[in-house]
């Protein structure tokens, strides 16, 4: 029988006086992180959002004009030097517009994903941990859940909660909490017969410490991919809410809601249409980069 | 098979049931007394009573519940509160307009994100399955209404070749009623082109490795018969199942596309449902949707089943 304790590297009769410095090594970059590298894709996807983050940060500081401030005597101006993307119909700044509208956005990206899966993480991890009765109330509540379009559901609810940014974020991110637990539940059982967890309960760990210290880690990396992904898809959820007038409200910026007065103005002011869109469309495909490069990177099949 | 079909929809029951708790919860959660809107200025109390009495608002909760869901069962799923005519009536009316907008998108979505998949799948590594590839992954990004906008743009306003809204039911004029639904049936079926585009690169990359495909290229096929006969059926598959389930997406994607072409279908029915603060409508409409997407599963797990000979007789 060989004890744990005998490494190949670590003889037990080894000379005390060994020297305690590490040799030194080779720097190598983790295979991660290489593989993620190789990805031009994933890589100019998370340049671009570091871009729009920042952006959006110090948005204002580097609005040119006051994002709110009507001005009469610029109506629907065409771009120009002093307007970069123009003006809309109260001859307010697009560029100003689009800088801050781009705060709405990120951050229903971020916080409506973060509830989803601040909900459906645990629910997903109690799922497939525990099993039995318990995964099957849990299961059947996701399904109900799943049962409804995104889409469909994330309306009914903003309707039900009233229009506002921050009902929005609730009704998506309860839409997509189901995708969470789902996955969790699916990653846990794959892993719940694994030896080191078999270990843990034998040597008597208390469920919660096993599940926050030796399952979440060995879920996490599908989900956060999954994360990446699904904030594309919420920023799209919110555009669409915003665009319907279930999101931001007026006069407060945002790319969805910029759309919905733009459509009006398609003949008149085309330009109105276009900044909000592309700004739309790139931050998206962004995330989709990233999140496609994230799990290529973090698929050790590949 | 039918055992197989019996069990599928037996164990759709507590999601149903589920999905009915929800929305009638949704409804009692509403602020504001229905009771009083439908009352009017004077708001009597005599009249009050009666309508409390008549909608069975004194019953306790759990009474009112079966009391709906014996409604819903016998297809009464509510009145609209604004134009008072049943929710059943209505969506009878608007669902068929989405249906046809929703089969002419998933055609458009089939002929382009097919055989894109197929190419790219193909030609992997090169020039044009990279070309496939961001444009697929444009499909998903870009927003369906944004989209619209800009089609509108080009093809109406700019171009003239096409209405910018408006619609003509298919009974009319059906030379009219294909040129208002073309331009949001491809604002539709573009982003889903993408996510079929995706799937069938990955399955067809699948079944390119399998011993089959390397046997019948090994007994001299043409490379066309390989890849139609041998390969496509097989990545078909997994296809035919998402697709089922896509279409349900696409019932939420029209949301937004009937509200950017003021088509009269389901999707802008809801919206402006929401605006009215008709709840009843909201209501019935989710209760649908969520039935339609459930049977939309279990055909799908039959088509699985009828296609793959493998599992047929479990």
């Amino acid at each position: 029988m060989t004890s744990i304790a005998t490494h190949p590297s670590a003889p037990l009769n080894a000379p005390s006086q060994a020297p305690l410095r590490e040799p030194l090594r080779p720097r190598t970059r983790s295979p991660f992180v290489k593989k993620f590298l190789a990805n031009k894709g994933a890589v100019v996807g998370a340049v671009v959002l570091i871009i729009f983050i920042l952006a959006a940060l110090l948005a204002p500081w580097i609005a040119p004009h006051d994002p709110l401030k009507a001005n009469f005597l610029a109506v629907r101006k065409a771009p120009s030097l002093i307007y970069w993307l123009g003006t809309d119909e109260l001859g307010r700044d697009l560029f100003s517009r689009l800088l801050w509208g781009a705060r709405s956005s990120l951050l229903a990206g971020g916080v409506s994903v973060a509830i989803a899966m601040v909900i459906g993480v645990p629910l997903g991890l109690l799922a497939g941990y525990f099993g039995g009765k318990l995964d099957a109330v849990i299961s059947r509540i996701m399904e109900a859940l799943l049962s409804c379009p995104f889409l469909v559901l994330a309306i009914a609810l903003g309707a039900f909660l009233g229009p506002s940014l921050s009902n929005a974020m609730i009704a998506i991110g309860l839409s997509a909490m189901p995708i969470f637990s789902r996955l969790t539940r699916g990653q846990v059982l794959a892993i719940r017969h694994e030896d080191y967890l078999e270990g843990a309960r034998a040597i008597g760990l208390p469920d919660r410490w096993i599940i926050l210290r030796y399952v979440l880690p060995n879920v996490l990396s599908p989900l956060v991919v999954q994360a990446t992904l699904t904030i594309a898809s919420a920023i799209l959820a919110e555009a669409s809410l915003s665009f319907l007038g279930l999101g931001q409200q007026p006069p407060s910026p945002s790319w969805g809601s910029m759309l919905n007065t733009a459509k009006n103005f398609m003949e008149q002011a085309p330009w109105m249409s276009i900044a909000p869109g592309v700004a739309i469309y790139i931050t998206v495909l962004c995330f989709n980069l990233l999140g496609d490069g994230l799990r290529d990177a973090l698929d050790p099949k590949s | 098979m039918l055992t197989f079909i019996l069990r599928r929809l037996l164990s759709a029951i507590p999601t149903l049931i589920l999905v009915s708790l929800f929305v009638f919860t949704l409804q009692k959660l509403l602020p504001g007394d229905p009771v009083q809107a439908m009352a009017g200025e004077e708001r009597d109390p005599a009249v009050m009573e009666y309508l409390r009495e008549k909608y069975r608002l004194n019953d306790p909760l759990p009474l009112q519940y079966v009391h709906w869901v014996g409604n819903v069962l016998q297809g009464d799923f509510g009145t609209s509160l604004r134009t008072e005519q049943p929710v059943t009536v209505l969506l009878a009316s608007k669902l068929p307009v989405t249906i046809e907008l929703a089969v002419l998108a998933l055609i458009i979505a089939l002929v382009i994100g097919i055989p894109t998949g197929v190419i790219s799948a193909v030609r992997k590594g090169t020039s044009v399955d990279y070309a496939a590839n961001v444009f697929a992954l444009s499909g998903i990004s870009i927003p369906h209404f944004w989209l619209g906008i800009l089609l509108i743009m080009i093809f109406a306003v700019k171009l003239q070749w096409l209405p910018a809204s408006g619609f003509v039911p298919l009974g009319e004029d059906v030379g009219q009623n294909l040129k208002t639904l073309i331009l949001p049936a491809f604002v539709l079926g573009a982003g889903l082109s993408g996510v079929l585009m995706r799937h069938t690169r990955s399955a067809m990359l699948e079944v390119l490795r399998a011993d089959y495909v390397r046997t019948a290229r090994a007994k001299g096929l043409f490379p066309r018969t390989v890849i139609l006969k041998h390969a496509l059926r097989n990545a078909l598959m997994p296809i035919v199942t998402l697709t089922t389930l896509l279409f349900g997406e696409l019932l939420g994607g029209a949301v937004l596309t009937e509200q950017v072409f003021s088509i009269p279908g389901f999707g802008k029915m809801i919206v402006d449902a929401v605006f009215n603060r008709d709840y009843a409508v909201v209501q019935g409409v989710v209760l649908c949707v969520a039935i339609g997407f459930l049977l939309l599963n279990l055909l799908a797990d039959v088509l699985y089943r009828l296609i793959n000979p493998r599992l047929r007789t479990a």
